[in-house]
Formats: structure tokens, sequence, C-alpha cells
């Protein structure tokens, strides 16, 4: 298989990321996001990796998951500590760290 | 070891700071005296090793690490003794030694920690006064000059509690800036024209330049030089602050303001011989300004009630006689009358002290008389420092008065020597009135026997009892009340010696004239050897020409003038004679003529009595406007205005911006994620279609 249909697919990847970013109002839902755009970078490592002939690729993914997983964690139990806090999980309703 | 002679007194200026209020008096005044004793014999053994080298090459050298260097200029912190200032270490360090013992009982009512404090002063101020003789360059001697201005300052204000002596020793601080800053600006001036402060190579190369005949830029240096002079040395228009130093403790009047200090324009003078004498419109400035100001202090002196203030003036007058024989370009009048100055006026000083010891804190003349009989040593001393400083013959001042004057007449001065030979008479007349007052007539003083002036002199007493001195507490001592005492010896050891001197320092120097061979003269020959006469000028358009034929120095001196000499030496000693004998007339056997002069001229009693009103003058046109632009114009103007403006403009200009600004962080993770994003966008969409 070609380089490019690689590189598409992480492309594809991480737009949906982001799309679900900015258009869903959980967050969890949110986090999830992000995972995929993480994953989506580290298609795209693993792809560049296999091309060269190299392991760097992989390496750098490796750490990647490992900063995901620790993320993942600490954005969950931050998750945990806003509802209830507020009751909600909808980003919007907690914008009063301003000016 | 020609550092250690500073070193020593700075030591003793080290303990008694740090550890002196925890010794007791006797250790740290015996460590201050101790301190300044060795030092006197370390200057004394290395001026007599500098008088065993042969006349010409006369100097010690030491120096003690390079200061700074900038460029193709480097400066040392280096030290030199050659004659002059080996005359000049001998009476700082010899006078001062004395004076530190005669400290030692006088200010034995303090406390242990402010008679630490009070020593600690002393021996700083002999530290900064010996490294001001001892520089080989115009920053050492700056460092010097600026350390003893605060010595002075510092002691004039040492009772700092009392208003009056933090205001003058604010005053002399204050007014001593002005010619510091000049000083300042001359020293630069120098630097930039010879690209040395070294004295030696300053004055190699002013040797090689011609006379300024207009005014140049050696005028202007040693003009700037002179104001800094005035300064140190209370000479017009920068006099006013000394008569007001005599707020500090009377020791500290003898040895700063009288002795040693304010001499140091007179040495910076003479040290610059050179410089000064290739800038002659500058010497006369000086000479007259010498001669004004000896008369113009010597007018006010007579009519002064305050003790210490008649010395003060009469320093100042005495002072103006040595800047006379700077300008008249007789260098080495000037140094032998700084040095017999030093020691009668010490002396007197002293004896002012005991006095108003004896009198528990009396300073007022008017407050005193027919003290003979309970302070003989005091008296003694005092009379015989009053004759020298007259002019009487065969004692110290006789000689150097003298000298100052034949050589002003010699020098074609006409006017200036009929100054100073009227201010002789006034110095005669002021100081006999001095001693009349204080010791001699009716007894005024508080607790005198029974007299009708006794209630007079109480009231006074109240009124004028302004020294807050330490001696208040006396009455509790047990020393008795109602007659005073005659000084404890370690005083009357300092006043006799002083005595001594005032009656011999004048024989190292008796003139050609008289049949001695004029001994400091010759010692001094070398410093002063000013004319540079037989030079071959080897730079410029002269190059190749003699400068300046050969009259040598020596054959003017022995035959040809002494009879002109001679007839000088007796009319100003007739005049010093009719000095005293005046005094004695008017204050002595008919004292009611200067009340009935006083009454028949209030205005010209009050004019003298008022200073001539110069404190005022100088507070209407100097101090007023400084303080109405200060105030209005520099604090409310520019300080409210500009300097606080700037500042608060900053702050709503920055404020103003961040109401703009704020609106950026709005809370909401979206929006930033959303930023986050577009800017990745932007960057990413730079480098693909740059």
């Amino acid at each position: 298989m070609p380089l490019g249909h690689y590189l598409v697919l992480s492309g594809l990847l991480f737009a949906i990321g982001t799309a679900g970013v900015f258009l869903r109002r959980n967050l969890i839902t949110l986090l999830l996001s992000v995972e995929i755009m993480l994953n989506a970078v580290n298609l795209a490592f693993v792809a560049f990796g296999r091309v060269q002939g190299t392991v760097d690729g992989q390496i750098i993914t490796f750490f990647v998951m490992t900063v995901a997983a620790a993320e993942a964690a600490v954005g969950l139990a931050l998750v945990i500590a806003l509802f209830r806090h507020r009751e909600s999980l909808n980003p919007e309703a907690f914008t009063s760290l301003k000016w | 070891m020609l550092a250690l002679i500073p070193l020593l007194p700075f030591g003793g200026f080290l303990v008694n700071a740090f550890l002196g209020k925890r010794l007791p008096k006797s250790v740290s005044g015996g460590l201050a005296t101790l301190m300044m004793v060795l030092s006197f014999a370390i200057a004394l053994m290395q001026v007599l090793a500098l008088a065993g080298m042969p006349a010409e090459s006369r100097q010690i050298n030491q120096t003690l690490f390079t200061w700074l260097t900038a460029g193709d200029f480097s400066l040392d912190l280096a030290l030199r003794l050659d004659a002059l200032s080996a005359v000049m270490i001998l009476v700082v360090t010899g006078i001062g030694s004395l004076i530190h013992l005669y400290s030692t009982s006088y200010m034995h009512e303090e406390t242990d920690a402010e008679f630490a404090r009070f020593f600690s002063y002393l021996n700083l101020f002999c530290f900064f006064m010996l490294m001001l003789v001892l520089g080989a360059n115009f920053l050492v001697m700056f460092v010097g000059w600026e350390g003893v201005g605060l010595c002075s300052y510092l002691l004039i204000g040492y009772y700092y509690e009392k208003k009056s002596a933090s205001d003058a020793a604010n005053k002399a601080f204050i007014v001593n800036r002005v010619g510091d800053f000049a000083f300042i600006l001359g020293t630069l001036l120098t630097v930039v024209t010879f690209n040395s402060l070294d004295f030696n190579t300053i004055a190699m190369a002013v040797k090689a330049m011609p006379e300024e005949a207009a005014f140049g830029t050696l005028s202007l240096i040693t003009l700037l030089l002179f104001i800094g002079a005035t300064g140190k040395s209370a000479q017009i228009p920068l006099y006013v602050w000394l008569p007001d130093a005599m707020e500090g403790p009377t020791p500290v009047s003898a040895l700063i303001h009288a002795a040693t200090m304010v001499t140091a324009g007179v040495y910076m003078i003479g040290r610059n011989a050179m410089l000064f004498e290739h800038a002659p419109m500058t010497l006369h400035i000086v000479a007259i300004i010498g001669a004004a100001t000896a008369l113009f202090a010597g007018t006010i002196g007579l009519v002064q009630n305050d003790i210490k203030r008649v010395l003060a003036y009469s320093t100042v007058s005495q002072l103006g006689y040595m800047f006379l024989a700077m300008g008249v370009g007789a260098y080495g009048a000037g140094i032998f009358h700084l040095y017999t100055h030093a020691f009668f006026k010490a002396c007197l000083f002293l004896g002012s002290g005991a006095v108003i010891h004896a009198l528990h804190g009396e300073q007022d003349i008017r407050n005193m008389g027919g003290l003979k009989k309970y302070i003989p040593v005091t008296y003694w001393t005092f009379v015989i420092a009053s004759v020298a400083i007259a002019g009487v013959p065969l004692l110290s001042g006789f000689f150097s008065k003298d000298e100052i004057l034949f050589e002003t007449f010699l020098e074609g001065h006409q006017v200036l020597w009929g100054i100073g030979i009227l201010t002789s008479l006034l110095t005669a007349t002021y100081m006999f009135r001095l001693v009349h007052l204080t010791f001699h007539g009716e007894e005024r003083f508080h607790g005198a026997p029974a007299g009708a002036e006794t209630a007079a002199a109480g009231a006074h007493h109240a009124a004028h009892g302004h020294d807050a001195h330490a001696h208040d507490t006396h009455h509790d001592h047990g020393h008795g009340h109602g007659k005073p005492h005659d000084a404890p010896w370690p005083m009357a050891a300092a006043l006799i010696v002083l005595a001594v001197g005032s009656i011999v320092a004048g024989y190292v120097n008796i003139p050609h004239a008289l049949g001695g061979h004029a001994g400091l003269h010759e010692w001094l020959t070398p410093v002063f050897n000013v004319t540079n006469c037989g030079e071959v000028s080897t730079t410029g358009e002269l190059a190749g020409m003699m400068l300046e034929p050969c009259t040598p120095v020596e054959e003017r001196n022995p035959e040809e003038h002494a009879g002109l000499e001679l007839t000088l030496m007796l009319v100003s000693s007739l005049i010093a004679i009719a000095g005293i004998g005046l005094a004695t007339y008017l204050w002595l056997k008919h004292r009611e003529i200067p009340a009935r002069l006083a009454a028949q001229y209030p205005g010209v009693h009050r004019l003298l009595l008022n200073k001539y009103y110069v404190d005022e003058v100088y507070d209407a046109t100097i101090v007023q406007p400084i303080k109405v632009v200060s105030t209005e114009g520099l604090w409310r103007g520019f300080d409210v205005k500009v300097v606080d403006g700037a500042v608060n403009g900053a702050g709503y200009l920055v404020s103003g911006f961040s109401i703009v600004l704020r609106l950026l962080q709005n809370g909401s993770v979206k929006t930033y994620a959303a930023s986050i994003f577009a800017g990745a966008v932007a960057v990413l969409a730079y480098y693909l279609w740059r």
C-alpha cells in the first residue's frame, strides 16, 4: 500500500477528532475526540517509519501513547471533579475563569 | 612603612567604631591616643630618613596598588612623602596626639559609647587628613579631602540631638560641597589637560609650559582648585560654615577647625605651586581673597562675645594670611605660618575649652572675667598663645607673620601689605580683648563672689549657655559650684606643650635678616623651586629656547633687603604691641569706652555683631531661591507633574489597552481550542504557500 493511503486515513481521523472537539458538548466526548486526533498522528508516524524503514516512528508512537494515557487519567479525574462542582459536563458551563 | 602612618589611626577607628560600646573609656580613649602617638613616632622616623637624603631627591614613595586603568590612563593608590608633606604629617600627628590626650579628659563626662564614638571619629579624621597630605596624586588627595569633610560633619554634629549643632553640621557639609564641586571640576580638567593626576607628572608638564599671560586652561584649573580651597579653608565667599562649626566639642574645633583640616586648602596650593605659579591671574585672585578675608574676619572677631567664635573668626583671618602668602608666591612663608598657627591656635582653642570646662559650659565672655587666679595654667598658656598670634617679637607668630608681610611688600603688593598690617593690629586687639574679658577685670561668671553684675550674668547664663555640654552634669560631681577649677593633668599637659610650641616653633625658620638661616625655607626649597629658570623648552614652537633667564632666588634674600625686612619687622612689632595696648586700654582700663563707641555708632556695631549680615544675604539670595525653585519648580512642578505624570500615564495606557485585550480571555475552553487550531492552520498555511 502506498504512503498516500495511510496519510489520507490519518488526515480523515484527525479531521473527525477536530470536528468532535468543536462540535460535541460533552467533556468526555471531547476527551475521546482528542484521543482520536492523537491516534491519527500516531498512524502518520508509523506509516512514515515503515516507508523509511526505521523504527523511529514506532518509538515516538509509544511515547505519544504513554502521554495520552496520562492525559486521559488526569482529564477524566478533572471531569469528575468538574461534574461534582456543577452537575454538568457541558464545557460552556465552565467559563468563570476569565478576566 | 609610609602607609602605617595613616593606617594606625584607621585601626583605632575600626576598633572604637565596632567594639567601642563595650570598652571602658580608659581603653577606647587610650587606644585612640596611643595610635596617634605611634603614628607620630613613625612619621618622625620617616621624616628623619627623609632628612638624611640629598636635598634634591628628598622623596619617599610608596605605591600600594594600581587603583584604576582606563586606556592609556592609569592611577595608583600611591603615597609620597616629601619636604612639604613632612611638615604636614608632623603637624597632623603631633598636634593630633596632644588633642587626643586632651580629649580623654575633656570628654570624660560622656557615656562609654559616646566617648568611643567621639574617638572613633577623631581617629578617622586623622586617617583621612594623613591620606590628604600623603597622597601622591589628586585622587588620593580627594579621598582625604572628602573624608575630612565627612569627619568634620560628624564631629560638628557630635551633639546631634541639639538642633543648632546638627544645623551647623549640615551647613558645613553643604557649603563644602560647593567648593568640592569646583575641586572635582578642576581635577577633571587636569586629567583632560595632562592625562595624569600625579603631582610630580603635572609639575613636570607645567614646567615646560610658558606662564599664562591671559586667562587660559591653567588659570581655569587653578581657579577651580582655589574655589575648592575656599570651601575647605573657609575663605570668602565660602567661610560662613567655620564660625558655626564651633558647635562641635572644643577639641574638635582645635584639631579640625583650626590646626589641620582648614589648612588643607593652603597645603593644596603649596602642593601645586608649579601649577599656580604658571597662572599669575589666579595667584592674584588668591592674594586678594586672602587679604580681604583676613581683614574681614578680623573686624568681625573684634565684637563677638562667644569665646570660641572669636577664635573661629581669628582662624578665618589667619587662614587669609596664609592664602595671601600663597598668592604672592611666598609658598614657604605660607606653610611656615600654617605650621606656627597650628601650635598657637590649637593652644588657644584648648585653652578656651579649659575655660568652658572650668565654668561648666559657659561660653559668653561677658560672663567671665577675673579667671586668672582660679585657673593659672590655662591663663598662662592662653596668654602665651595670644602673644604669639598677636605677633610680638621672638614668638612663633612673629616670625611667620612677618615673613608673609615682608614677602608681600617685596613682591610689590603694597596695598595688600597695608591690609595685612591692619589685620595684624586687629589680631592683637581682639586677642587681648578676649584675654582681658576672660581672665582679667571683675568676676562676672555664674557663682562668682557677690557683685552687682552677678544677677545679670546669671540671666545671661540662661540665655547664652548654649553649649549643651556634658559639663552641665558637672554640678553633681562634687567639683564644687562656686570656684572654677583648673584643667586636669591631660588637658594641662597638652596646653603646656602647645604653649611651649607657640614660643619655640618659629625658631626653625629665623630669617637671614636676623642672622638665622631660614631652615624651613631651605627644607622646602626643592618643593617650591617653581621658576622654570634655565629650563630649555623641548616642546612646541619654543623648542630649544631658554624659557627664562636665571635669577637665583638665593641672591635676592640675604643682604640686599635685610634693611627693608628689619624696618618692616619693626613696624609690625610696634603694631602688635600697639594692638595689645589698645585692647588693654579699651577693655581693661576704660571699659566704658567700647560701650560708648558702640552706642555712638550703632550701625557699625550692629553690622559687625551680625557678621555683616552675610548669612542673611546668603539666605535671601541663595537658600530661599533654591527652596522656592525646589518646592514650586522641582517638587510641585517637575516631580508631581512630569515624573509622577509619566508613571501614572504609563499605568493608564496599559490599563486602557487591557480593557480591549482582556475580552479575548472569555473563559470558554472551546474558544481557546479554536484559537489554537486556527493558529496551527495559519502556521501550516504559511509554510505551504509562502
